[in-house]
C-alpha cells in the first residue's frame, strides 16, 4: 500500500495474563473506509481503543509495537497525549453525550483547547451541526441539555462533536447498534459522505454495513489479523478458510 | 397418604414462615412511626407550657428554675457539624476522585481496608483517641498559632473527630456515586483531546453534581447524631460557642449526660425528649432529602 | 495554555494523594496513639478478673464483666435482629420481588431508620422502660441496641440476596418448591458467606455503640447471670473509667480501647475472609 494513514507493526496487548491482541500489522489507507470485522471478543474494540490511546487507561494494560501514524509513531513518544487523541475523532456503540447543553456538547472540544472568541464559536458549531444533518432540528434550542435528544440525534451530535476538533481519522465502534434502521441509515450515508476528507476506521459485526460501505477490510478472529484486503478481493475472493466459515455465517 | 401428609406439612411451614415474615415486615414499617410518637407525646408537656420559638431562640439554659432555652446547645451542633464538613468534604471528595479515576490496583487493595476499619471503629475509640491526640495538639499547637490559650476541649476537637469518624462514610458513597458514571463517558472528553483533569472537572464532577451534594446531606445528618465520640472532647460548656477554640455543648451530648438523673426536676425530661425530637426531625429530614435524591439523579443517568 | 493545564493537573493530582495519604495516617495515628499509651496498662489481670474492692482507685481488678457483657449484649441483640431482619430480607426477595414500589419503599425507610443516632434509640428505649415500670438490665440493652441494628441487618443481607440470579429462583419454583423453601434452601446456600458478613458486620455495629446502651443497660462489677441483671459493656467501661481523675483508671480505659479495637479488627479480618469465599462460591451464569 502506498502512504498508508495508520501503519500498525508487531502490536502485542495484554490486559494482566491475558493475550488481546497478537502480532498485530496492519495499515489503514488514508481517506478511505476500513471496516474491522469479526465475532466478538475478537479484540476489534481493544484495537480500536488502542489506536488512540484509550485502551492504556485500564491500569492492567501492556502495550508493545508500534503505530505510525502518517510515518510518525504515537505509542512510543512524549507527544503530548492529548494532541494524538485529538488526531482522532471517537463514535462509541451508544451515543454519550456529554452532561452539559446540545451547543456546549460541540463546543467542548474547542473550549478546553484554549480560550475561543463567542462569534467564532458560533460560526463552527453551526458549521459542524450542519455537516451531521442535525442543525435544522436543534438551532432553536441549543441550550437545552443534549440527552433531552434522541438516541439517533444523540449519535449524530457526537460525530459533529468529534468533527468539531478537526481530527484526520475517525474511529466508529459499532456505531449504529443502538440505532433505528433510519437513524444507522443516516450514519452510514454520512461515512460515505465523510470518507473524502478523513481516514474512517469503523467496528462492526454486522456483514451487510460492511459489504454496503466498506473501501478495505480487515478481519480478525481471537485477537490475531486474518485476513485484510480491499472490500471486493475480500468479499468476493477470500483467500483463508476462516473468513470463508466467517461470511458464510458459520461464526459470529 | 404418606405424601400427603408431607404436603400438608410443607404448605402449613411455607404459611407460618410467610406470616412471620408480614409481621417482621410491618415491625419496621411502623417503627419509625413509633418513635416519632413517642417522642411527640413525651415532648407535649414542654410544648404546652412554652412557646417553640422561647425554646429554639433562648439560651438560657436553668433547669432547676424552670428555663428551658435550646439555642446554645443547636448552635453547637450546627458548630461542630459545620466544621467537621468543611474538613472532611474535600478530603472526601479528592480522595474518591483519587480511587475511582487515577489510583492503580495496590493502591485500591491497601485503601479500602483502611477505609473499612476507619468505618468499624467504635466511636468511644474515636472519642479516647481525640482525648489522646486532639485535644493536646489543639491545646500545645493549634490554639497557640492563633495566639488563644484553651485546654483544647473546644469545638475545634469535635469537629476534628467528627470529620475523621464520617470521612469513611462519605467516602463510601462518593465512591460508588463515581463507578456509576460510565467510562464511555470520560472516554468521548478524552478523546476529543481533553486531559484527564480537564475531564474530571467539565465532566464527571458535573456529571456528579447532585449525587455529590446529597452525599455530603448524608454526611451531615450522620455528624449531627453522633454522640460519645464529640462529647468526649467538645468540652460540655453551656452557652453560645462564639469560636472554634471555644467549648461547646451539642444536642447530642445534652441528651447523653443528662438523662439518668432527669426525673427528679419538673419538665426536665420532657425537655429533653424535646431535644431527642429535634435530633430526630433534623437528622431525618437531611436524610430524607439527600436519599431521595439520590434515588432520582441515578434514575436519569 | 496547554501548560497551565497541565500545571492545573499536576497541582490537583498532588492534593489527591495528600488527602488520601492522610486517611492512611490518621488510621495509623489511631491506632498507634491508643496502643502506646494503652499497651502498659494491658496485663492478663485486666482480661481476666473483673473489678475487686477499690477498682476505680486503681487497685487491682480487670474489666472481664465489661467483655463477657459486650460479647452478650451484642451476640443477644444480633440474634435477635437475625430474627427479625433476616425474614424481612426473605420477603423483599422473594414474595414481594414482584412489586418493585414497595420494595423500594421499605429500603427507603430502612435506610432512614439505618441513619436515626443511636443516642435517640437509647433516649426512646429508656422512656418506653419507665412508661412500663422496667429497670435496667441486659435485656433490655438487647432490645434496644437490636433496634438499632435491625436496619443494617436488613439491609446487608438485602444487598446479598439481591445478586441472586432470577434464574436460580425460577428454576426451583418449577420444580414444585415452595416459597419459603426456596427462601431457606436455594437463598440461604448460594448467599451464606454473604449472610456471615453482613451479620458480622451488625455485630461490630452492636460492640462497638455506647450511645444506646447509656441508660438502658445500667453498670455492674459483676458478670451477668440472666437477662434481668444490669450488665457492664466495653465502651461504657472505656467511657466511664476515662473520665476518672486517677491516671490508673484512666490508663485502663486506653488498655480496654486496645481490647475494644482488636474485637473489631478480628470481625473486620473474618468478614474480609468471608466476602473473599462469597466471591469464589458464588455461582455465576
Amino acid at each position: 500500500m502506498e502512504n498508508p494513514k495508520i501503519k500498525i507493526e508487531n502490536l502485542n496487548l495484554h490486559f494482566g495474563n491475558q493475550h488481546i491482541l497478537k502480532d498485530v500489522n496492519l495499515e489503514i489507507p488514508k481517506n478511505k473506509i476500513t471496516v474491522i470485522l469479526g465475532p466478538s471478543g475478537c479484540g476489534k474494540t481493544t484495537l480500536l481503543r488502542t489506536l488512540n490511546r484509550l485502551s492504556e487507561l485500564n491500569t492492567e494494560a501492556k502495550i508493545k509495537g508500534t503505530i505510525r501514524i502518517d510515518g510518525s509513531d504515537i505509542l512510543n513518544t512524549n507527544e503530548d497525549v492529548t494532541v494524538i487523541r485529538k488526531k482522532m475523532g471517537l463514535l462509541a456503540q451508544r451515543p454519550y453525550p456529554l452532561p452539559m447543553s446540545i451547543y456546549n456538547n460541540v463546543a467542548y472540544g474547542l473550549k478546553i483547547s484554549g480560550r475561543q472568541k463567542k462569534k467564532y464559536l458560533d460560526k463552527r458549531i453551526e458549521h459542524y451541526l450542519r455537516q451531521v444533518n442535525l442543525w435544522d432540528e436543534v438551532k432553536d434550542r441549543l441550550k437545552d441539555p443534549a440527552s433531552a435528544l434522541s438516541i439517533g440525534q444523540q449519535q449524530r451530535l457526537c460525530l459533529a462533536r468529534g468533527l468539531a476538533v478537526d481530527p484526520q481519522i475517525i474511529l466508529a465502534d459499532e456505531p449504529t447498534s443502538a440505532l433505528d434502521p433510519i437513524s444507522s441509515q443516516m450514519i452510514e450515508e454520512k461515512f460515505v459522505e465523510l470518507s473524502s476528507n478523513y481516514t474512517l476506521v469503523l467496528v462492526t459485526h454486522i456483514l451487510r454495513q460492511a459489504r454496503h460501505i466498506a473501501d478495505h477490510v480487515v478481519f480478525m478472529y481471537l485477537g490475531e489479523i486474518v485476513e485484510q484486503g480491499s472490500a471486493k478481493d475480500f468479499f468476493e475472493n477470500p483467500q483463508q478458510e476462516r473468513t470463508k466459515a466467517y461470511l458464510q455465517g458459520q461464526f459470529y | 397418604m404418606k405424601i400427603k401428609s408431607i404436603g400438608i406439612g410443607r404448605s402449613l411451614r411455607s404459611k407460618l414462615h410467610s406470616s412471620w415474615m408480614a409481621v417482621c415486615l410491618v415491625v419496621v414499617i411502623i417503627l419509625p412511626i413509633i418513635i416519632l410518637v413517642g417522642l411527640v407525646l413525651k415532648s407535649v408537656p414542654i410544648l404546652d407550657q412554652y412557646s417553640l420559638s422561647d425554646l429554639l431562640f433562648s439560651s438560657e439554659w436553668r433547669p432547676m428554675s424552670g428555663k428551658f432555652g435550646f439555642s446554645g446547645f443547636i448552635i453547637s451542633s450546627i458548630w461542630v457539624t459545620l466544621v467537621a464538613m468543611l474538613i472532611a468534604m474535600p478530603i472526601c471528595l479528592l480522595t474518591a476522585i483519587h480511587l475511582t479515576q487515577y489510583a492503580k490496583k495496590w493502591m485500591l487493595k491497601t485503601m479500602y481496608p483502611i477505609i473499612d476499619i476507619l468505618a468499624g471503629l467504635p466511636s468511644v475509640v474515636y472519642g479516647v483517641w481525640g482525648v489522646l491526640f486532639v485535644v493536646p495538639l489543639i491545646s500545645d499547637y493549634i490554639a497557640p498559632l492563633f495566639g488563644k490559650t484553651t485546654s483544647g476541649y473546644t469545638i475545634l476537637a469535635g469537629a476534628i473527630v467528627l470529620a475523621i469518624m464520617i470521612i469513611p462514610f462519605i467516602l463510601n458513597v462518593l465512591i460508588s456515586l463515581f463507578n456509576t458514571i460510565p467510562t464511555e463517558l470520560s472516554e468521548a472528553s478524552l478523546s476529543l483531546g481533553a486531559t484527564r483533569w480537564q475531564t474530571i472537572k467539565h465532566v464527571v464532577l458535573r456529571k456528579a453534581f447532585i449525587g455529590i451534594v446529597s452525599a455530603f446531606g448524608l454526611g451531615i445528618s450522620r455528624a449531627f447524631g453522633e454522640t460519645i465520640a464529640v462529647l468526649m472532647v467538645v468540652g460540655n460548656v453551656i452557652g453560645i460557642p462564639k469560636g472554634i477554640f471555644q467549648p461547646g455543648y451539642p444536642l447530642p451530648s445534652l441528651l447523653a449526660n443528662n438523662y439518668g438523673e432527669m426525673l427528679s426536676i419538673p419538665m426536665y425530661d420532657s425537655a429533653l425528649m424535646f431535644s431527642a425530637l429535634l435530633l430526630f426531625i433534623i437528622v431525618l429530614f437531611f436524610n430524607a432529602i439527600s436519599r431521595m435524591v439520590i434515588i432520582r439523579s441515578t434514575k436519569h443517568i | 495554555m496547554k501548560k497551565f493545564a497541565k500545571y492545573e493537573e499536576w497541582f490537583f493530582k498532588g492534593l489527591m494523594y495528600l488527602s488520601t495519604l492522610s486517611i492512611g495516617l490518621v488510621l495509623f495515628v489511631i491506632l498507634f496513639s491508643v496502643l502506646y499509651t494503652g499497651l502498659p496498662y494491658l496485663s492478663w489481670e485486666m482480661i481476666s478478673s473483673i473489678p475487686e474492692g477499690g477498682y476505680y482507685y486503681g487497685k487491682s481488678g480487670g474489666i472481664l464483666n465489661a467483655i463477657i457483657g459486650s460479647l452478650y449484649l451484642s451476640l443477644g441483640s444480633t440474634a435477635l435482629a437475625f430474627i427479625v431482619g433476616m425474614p424481612l430480607a426473605m420477603f423483599m426477595n422473594i414474595h414481594l420481588v414482584r412489586n418493585t414500589k414497595f420494595v423500594s419503599g421499605i429500603r427507603f425507610i430502612l435506610d432512614l431508620l439505618w441513619g436515626v443516632p443511636s443516642i435517640v434509640y437509647g433516649a426512646f428505649a429508656f422512656t418506653i422502660m419507665i412508661y412500663f415500670g422496667l429497670k435496667t438490665s441486659l435485656l433490655a440493652g438487647i432490645v434496644t441496641v437490636s433496634l438499632f441494628i435491625l436496619p443494617i441487618v436488613v439491609r446487608a443481607i438485602d444487598e446479598v440476596l439481591m445478586t441472586v440470579p432470577r434464574g436460580l429462583f425460577e428454576s426451583a419454583l418449577s420444580l414444585g418448591s415452595t416459597k419459603s423453601e426456596i427462601a431457606y434452601r436455594i437463598m440461604f446456600k448460594q448467599c451464606f458467606p454473604g449472610i456471615i458478613t453482613a451479620i458480622l458486620l451488625s455485630f461490630g455495629r452492636g460492640i462497638g455503640d455506647a450511645a444506646s446502651i447509656l441508660f438502658t443497660t445500667g453498670y455492674t462489677d459483676y458478670i451477668p447471670t440472666s437477662l434481668g441483671e444490669q450488665t457492664a459493656t466495653l465502651p461504657l467501661a472505656i467511657f466511664f473509667q476515662l473520665s476518672s481523675p486517677i491516671p490508673e483508671v484512666r490508663g485502663r480505659a486506653y488498655a480496654a480501647s486496645i481490647i475494644l479495637i482488636l474485637i473489631i479488627l478480628i470481625i473486620s479480618l473474618l468478614s474480609r475472609y468471608f466476602t473473599k469465599r462469597y466471591e469464589k462460591n458464588k455461582i455465576n451464569f
